[in-house]
């Protein structure tokens, strides 16, 4: 009877989905049909017929790093500018806009004083045909806001997908029920039936010791049952002791949920261009702000893949963290300036050796050269930053005792690499050797 | 009867299990040994404005190697920057392998490991707009080169945080030995430290 009952349920959610990918569909559609609509009247003509394609990515390695198309960023944003100058003045401008400001040209110096005076760049290697495929490009209508379709409709079926897991298990429960019912049901019919036929159903059987008395009347197996209980509360208690103070796996919940996957996963930033400072200090650094917007200033948004992935996969908004990049910067995307407005992000440190130990990046980054993954893991696969290592020191003392010094282009100890490979009689040597496991190396 | 205590003692070592929660701390024995008495690197205290222990260093302070940079950030400074500033440093092979470490971290990403503007993320049209060292326009001198390392340029951000004056000095060298390449010069001599 349950199971009847589920079809509906399924049904619906089929024809909700359905009904989503079809008015997804249909809104691409309209959007398609808008694109064809082509390009505004003011347009020259010289610019419709050059090649947007080139135009891009002429655009892309020259333009871009101070103009967008559709938003102000460093300079005016672009479009539309054929409505706005004549062409022969927009050769002029493109290829050395300095020498036109200085031959007194009103609408140059005008432009120049709006936008703080910031030189652009003079491009003497584009030809007026290049130009042409850049306006091109640069002319193109704006797209239809697709995000705004695509995502719910995305995040719709995804959604749909998570149901669908749950639905499977919910399943799985319901048959499971109802099997046990049937088996119980089956069970009670056959015993009315074995009444009814006059079958004995079970032979009772001679009623002997229950089994615990047997048990405790056994010495040996009370004095094995001891030994084993007095091993397991032993195995527990150290256990548990062991892990006081440990904090393997802590990832406590960040003011800005940063992704290490993206940005040293997908991205290959190195770890360094953030920690710089654990290359010459003791810290490895949280990365002060200035340096996210090294590549935040122009990266307002992720790509819209990435964005549903992480609605999907880890239920985080990436815009809207980047928005509190923004925030907390006082970074105003409007007018691309700093409103001096700034708040600190209090981010959680994961990683905290306890007061009485000593220990120091710049050592084992630059002088000992060990990855940073050996102590922090996988980092580029983390969605959010955990500790990987226990940090004890048995882990501390066990990686100075394997780990072989660095002999080589290091002129400094030369001397007294020289002397402990005679004293030892071996070419390498370990941390350990060099004294590495001196307590006052760490703790003093 | 049996069947329920099954239950109960799958139900209970279950809630045992999920109860370790990983955003939060594990208890410490003998706390004291473990916080610092003095103000820990990134802590939280309530003296501080903001309460945030990472502040910005005081104004007139200067870590040491430093030496102050007299240009200004505009386009005037850039221009004389452009013209007279020259590399402090020796043109040495061990200052061009630590330029080309240096700029294998913070500049390749974006301008390419051989200077042409096409890094990774510009590949990925993640960062767009990088030009090449021998962009005709710009030349790059330098001087050039290091105040837009000092001040930044248009969305490129200022890198003096990251690296120390003499760091930059290094990377300065290196880049313009990849101009060299770009434009298909022969590389410049080394000098020795002496000279």
């Amino acid at each position: 009877m349950k199971k009847s009952m589920e079809r509906p349920f399924i049904l619906k959610h089929f024809l909700l989905v359905s009904l989503l990918l079809f008015t997804f569909l249909t809104f691409a559609q309209d959007t398609a049909e808008g694109e064809s609509s082509g390009y505004g009247s003011y347009v020259p003509e010289v610019v419709l017929n050059s090649d947007p394609a080139k135009g891009k990515e002429l655009f892309n390695s020259l333009c871009a790093a101070c103009h967008k198309r559709y938003k102000n960023a460093t300079g005016p944003s672009l479009h539309r500018v054929t409505e706005r100058r004549e062409m022969d003045w927009l050769y002029e401008w493109i290829k050395n806009s300095q020498e036109l400001i200085k031959s007194g040209d009103n609408q140059a110096v005008e432009l120049y004083n709006e936008w703080n005076k910031v030189a652009m760049n003079a491009f003497p290697q584009l030809s007026n045909q290049d130009i042409n495929d850049i306006l091109a490009y640069v002319e193109e209508p704006k797209p239809e806001p697709k995000v705004a379709v695509a995502a719910p409709a995305g995040a719709e079926t995804q959604g749909g997908a998570g149901i669908s897991t749950e639905i499977v298990l919910g399943l799985l429960a319901v048959v499971l029920l109802v099997l046990s019912v049937i088996l119980y049901l089956v069970n009670k019919t056959l015993n009315r039936f074995a009444e009814a036929n006059g079958i004995p159903i079970r032979a009772d059987k001679p009623k002997g010791k229950p089994i615990w008395v047997a048990f405790a009347e056994n010495q040996f197996l009370i004095f094995v049952a001891v030994i084993f209980l007095l091993l397991a509360v032993a195995w527990g208690g150290y256990g548990f002791l062991m892990q006081v103070g440990v904090d393997q796996g802590y990832a406590p919940i960040q003011p800005i949920h940063y992704s290490h996957r993206i940005h040293a996963g997908e991205n290959q930033i190195e770890c360094k261009y953030c920690h710089s400072s654990a290359r010459v200090s003791k810290h490895s650094g949280i990365p002060s702000l200035n340096v996210c917007m090294n590549c935040h200033k122009q990266i307002a948004e992720v790509a819209e893949e990435t964005q549903a992935e992480g609605k999907k996969e880890y239920g985080v908004d990436y815009n809207a963290e980047i928005q509190k990049l923004y925030e907390a910067t006082g970074w105003d995307t409007s007018t691309q300036s700093y409103t001096g407005e700034t708040k600190p992000v209090k981010w959680i440190r994961i990683h905290n050796l306890p007061d009485f130990a000593y220990f120091n990046h710049s050592q084992h980054v630059s002088v000992a050269g060990i990855e940073c993954q050996t102590c922090h893991g996988p980092v580029e696969t983390y969605e959010i930053q955990k500790q990987y290592a226990p940090l004890t020191m048995g882990w501390c003392i066990n990686c100075h005792r394997e780990s072989k010094i660095q002999v080589g282009d290091n002129a400094y100890y030369e001397k007294i690499h020289e002397e402990l490979s005679e004293k030892y009689g071996v070419e390498e040597f370990t941390v350990a050797d060099m004294g590495g496991l001196e307590c006052g190396k760490c703790h003093y | 009867m049996k069947s329920l205590f099954t239950i109960v003692l799958v139900a209970f070592s279950l809630a045992f299990i999920s109860c370790s929660d990983k955003t939060e701390r594990n208890y410490q024995y003998f706390p004291n040994m473990y916080v610092s008495v003095p103000y820990d690197t990134y802590g939280e205290y309530e003296i501080f404005p903001q309460e945030q222990e990472a502040l910005l260093i005081a104004d007139g302070t200067i870590s040491r190697g430093f030496t102050p940079y007299e240009y200004e950030d505009d386009t005037e400074g850039y221009n004389e920057a452009k013209a007279e500033l020259e590399n402090p440093l020796p043109y040495t092979e061990e200052n061009l392998v630590k330029g080309k470490e240096l700029y294998n971290i913070y500049c390749a990403i974006c301008h390419g490991e051989n200077g042409k503007g096409k890094g990774y993320l510009v590949e990925r049209e993640k960062i767009l707009g990088v030009p090449s060292y021998d962009d005709q326009g710009r030349a790059i001198t330098e001087g050039s080169v290091y105040h837009v390392m000092w001040y930044g340029i248009n969305t490129m951000g200022s890198y003096a945080s990251q690296m120390n004056n003499e760091e930059l000095w290094m990377v300065d060298h290196y880049v313009m030995q990849l101009k060299a390449e770009l434009e298909g010069k022969d590389p410049r001599e080394f000098q020795t430290e002496s000279e």
